[in-house]
């Protein structure tokens, strides 16, 4: 009992040990906020890498994918029946997107998807992160007529204006289809001698692959349709569009100076793609298509390197469909696990049923963990480094408890006098530890809760105070700073902090056990 | 417990000092002379044989007990003087087990006491020796009452001062009373006068009901008025309670008005 009142006096007297303590409510608050922010961004990076790849990818190995997508579908089906939503046929090649800018040609490296649009989106949240209001509501690769963001829908006002969105779509392609036009009258003018090929939109060179016309007279309801151009038909790039691709967002955007987005490729413009054809040497093909729609994940990595289109277009392309059967090939099935399904579980049923020489089968976790793995080891050395923080806090505890031991001799000998043992004695130091500890972390706590609770507003007086930007969504792509407290690590970081407490007044607490009560009674 | 002012009764006051505090406390004015039996006749509780003590001093060992045999009976009042740096405390020290000897042993009520494990001597100074000091040694941080209490919270585990801790309270109350301290019960060491310190030390020294009360100096720091009033309540002790007193003192004149003095004169008993 007297260990008790003895602790709680000395709390409510020695204020030089509350001093001591703010470290350790410092490094508490410190440790919250980080972790909060850290997984706030863990979080927030998931919910997006798992919005852009599905729960569990089929892959068939190598470029010319396996055959039949239907009868692998109905297999995985009868495997996991019970946990599978959606599953839907991709077809996967690396490919080279060219466009022309000026007088010259730009050539990026893109992973090039074939998909099918009433199925892809059932699998992944892909349809979101598309420019245009009714492309996020049903995908397409008809060209829309106006109507796309001209500010990022999520970062609203505050965001950077694109200059061009204003106007892609039809209009900016009849625009150019006009120039063009206007051009080539202009040639045959100055030399009647000169032949001019109809179709300008198109280089030479590919100009011997089947490339399908669309009627594009009107938006809605058009049935897309597959085959050659005929010799003789017109192509009027004004009113027609080639195939259309959705493009990743970096793939065309570059910043200008005021931080404001500019595109060197719009929808509505023309762009050709190269890739390797099925068969065994791989062939490079080449195809004109129309950029209907950018792709914004606001992961850079899928946003430059993501461009998508029908699937049947590129297996047609590239030779996938075998012409005695009609039955096309894909590279891979993604699937769509309904909620709370066991995703390493419906994995490992599925390897076990399919052939691991043929397919390679993996969660989107899988695919990711290098990147994960990354954070989390980020976080793990944040964690170790503020973890000192508090051990430095323990170090100061350690010297105000000797002085406050050096200091309460004479008490000491007293309560050994009126027959407190050395346990006792020992005890109300340990406790006194465990005491600070417990307000200097739950200060800690309240203090971090506080502060992940109102980072933004932190934020913004920050860069009120220095005029500098701390935060900036334009790089971060979250409008606020995302935050995720949990419970387990709060409960971590209180422990780890009062054992640091406590374990820093062991020493000085040993020391006033083993006081002997006559020399302590004499101290002066 | 009989009230220890009971004798206040006999309405004789000690020379001196008695006239000027029988004006403010009537009450805890004491005879002079004092009607008690010689203790002579009662049985031995402290036994003392060949007991030694050295202090180490860098290299040099100091002696400072050599060898004291000494026997103090039920219910004596003992005082103990001697020049300063003889050896009187640290007698005090052995007998009440604060510290242990280098030879010789201590008998108490037929048990030797001074070679006890730790927990059982740490047990016996709660609760069968009270210990007074000459500088009270009172902890700063509590109050009169608080420190009154002390040797009960460290000598009841946590539930078993919780569960008695109003008897306790009635107990502390009762003992600031008979010193005459009712009115300083929250009142913390450092606004009291030495005086009432060391009255606080007393009842801190009593609330176990202690069968032997050890004294260091008691009235050392203190000036004659305060120290004869603070020797008349150990006295009255004794004589209503029938409690065991060992007193170190370097006042003669104190001296002398216990039952027996030891002198003690470069550690041994002359």
């Amino acid at each position: 009992m007297y260990k008790l009142v003895l602790c709680w006096r000395y709390l409510q007297t020695r204020y030089i040990a509350l001093a001591s303590v703010i470290s350790v409510t410092l490094g508490v608050a410190t440790l919250i906020v980080v972790n909060s922010v850290m997984s706030g961004f863990t979080h927030e990076m998931q919910f997006r890498i798992h919005g852009i790849l599905s729960d569990i990818v089929f892959d068939g190995h190598g470029l010319e994918g396996f055959a039949d997508s239907e009868w692998h579908m109905q297999r995985i089906r009868q495997i996991a029946g019970d946990d599978i939503q959606a599953m839907t046929p991709t077809v996967h090649v690396p490919a080279m997107l060219n466009y022309r800018v000026g007088q010259r040609w730009v050539h990026r490296q893109v992973n090039f998807i074939g998909i099918d649009t009433t199925t892809y989106p059932l699998v992944s949240d892909c349809a979101d992160y598309l420019q245009h209001p009714k492309n996020r509501d049903a995908p397409s690769f008809q060209l829309r007529d106006g109507g796309y963001d001209v500010q990022d829908r999520e970062l609203g006002e505050e965001s950077p204006y694109r200059h061009g969105m204003e106007m892609a779509g039809w209009p900016h392609r009849r625009r150019i289809g006009a120039e063009e036009k206007a051009w080539v009258a202009a040639q045959k003018k100055n030399n009647p001698q000169l032949a001019v090929p109809e179709r300008v939109g198109r280089a030479d060179p590919f100009s011997g692959i089947a490339t399908p016309l669309r009627a594009a007279e009107s938006e809605e309801g058009v049935v897309q349709e597959w085959g050659p151009v005929s010799k003789d038909q017109v192509y009027d790039k004004a009113t027609q569009q080639e195939t259309g691709v959705i493009i990743g967002y970096a793939l065309a955007q570059v910043l200008g100076r005021e931080g404001d987005h500019y595109f060197l490729v719009l929808p509505g413009d023309d762009v050709k793609l190269t890739f390797p054809t099925a068969g065994t040497p791989p062939k490079a093909v080449s195809g004109s298509f129309t950029v209907v729609d950018f792709y914004q994940s606001k992961m850079s990595e899928y946003d430059s390197a993501f461009v998508f289109a029908p699937i049947e277009k590129l297996q047609e392309m590239r030779g996938m469909i075998n012409p005695s059967t009609g039955v096309a090939n894909v590279n891979s099935i993604q699937v769509k696990l309904r909620e709370g399904a066991d995703l390493e579980a419906v994995r490992d049923k599925l390897r076990a049923a399919f052939p691991p020489e043929l397919y390679a089968i993996s969660t989107w976790r899988d695919k990711q963990g290098p990147l994960l793995a990354a954070v989390q080891m980020e976080t793990a050395i944040l964690n170790i480094l503020l973890f000192l923080i508090i051990a430095v806090a323990g170090f100061g505890i350690l010297a105000i408890f000797f002085m406050i031991v050096v200091e309460k001799t004479k008490d000491i000998g007293i309560l050994k006098s009126l027959g407190a043992s050395g346990g006792g004695v020992m005890a109300i130091f340990l406790s006194y530890g465990l005491l600070l500890g417990s307000v200097g972390s739950g200060a800690g706590l309240v203090l971090g809760l506080l502060f992940v609770h109102n980072i933004d507003h932190v934020r913004r007086s920050v860069e009120w105070i220095s005029g500098q930007p701390v935060f900036d969504p334009s790089i971060y792509y979250f409008q606020e700073i995302p935050t995720l407290v949990d419970p387990q690590m709060i409960v971590w970081v209180i422990m780890g902090a009062m054992a640091i407490a406590v374990i820093a007044s062991v020493l000085p607490a040993l020391r006033a056990a083993r006081l002997h009560p006559v020399e302590a009674l004499r101290y002066e | 417990m009989s009230d220890i002012t009971s004798h206040a009764s006999h309405g004789r006051t000690a020379p001196g000092t008695g006239a000027v505090l029988s004006q403010n406390r009537p009450d805890l004015s004491c005879p002079a002379e004092y009607d008690h039996e010689p203790k002579s006749n009662t049985p031995v509780q402290i036994s003392v044989r060949g007991l030694k003590k050295n202090y180490q001093r860098g290299s040099n060992v100091i002696p400072v007990l050599r060898g004291v045999d000494l026997d103090i009976r039920e219910g004596e009042f003992v005082a103990i003087v001697g020049q300063s740096g003889c050896g009187k405390s640290t007698l005090l020290h052995l007998l009440g087990t604060l510290d242990q000897p280098d030879a010789g042993e201590i008998i108490f009520s037929d048990q030797r006491i001074d070679n006890l494990a730790a927990r059982k001597r740490d047990r016996l100074r709660n609760d069968t020796f009270g210990l007074i000091f000459q500088f009270y040694h009172l902890l700063p941080e509590l109050t009169a009452e608080a420190n009154v209490l002390l040797p009960l919270m460290i000598g009841q585990g946590f539930f078993g001062y919780l569960s008695k801790r109003w008897a306790f309270r009635r107990r502390a109350a009762e003992l600031l009373e008979k010193v005459h301290l009712s009115h300083r019960r929250k009142h913390k060491p450092r606004e009291l006068s030495g005086g009432e310190m060391q009255r606080v030390a007393i009842a801190r020294a009593l609330v176990n009901g202690p069968q032997v009360l050890l004294a260091d100096e008691p009235t050392g720091n203190l000036d004659r008025a305060a120290g004869q009033e603070i020797f008349e309540i150990l006295r009255n002790l004794n004589a209503t309670e029938n409690l065991t007193i060992v007193m170190v003192t370097h006042d003669e004149k104190l001296a002398e008005q216990a039952d027996r003095t030891v002198r003690l004169v470069e550690g041994r008993i002359e």
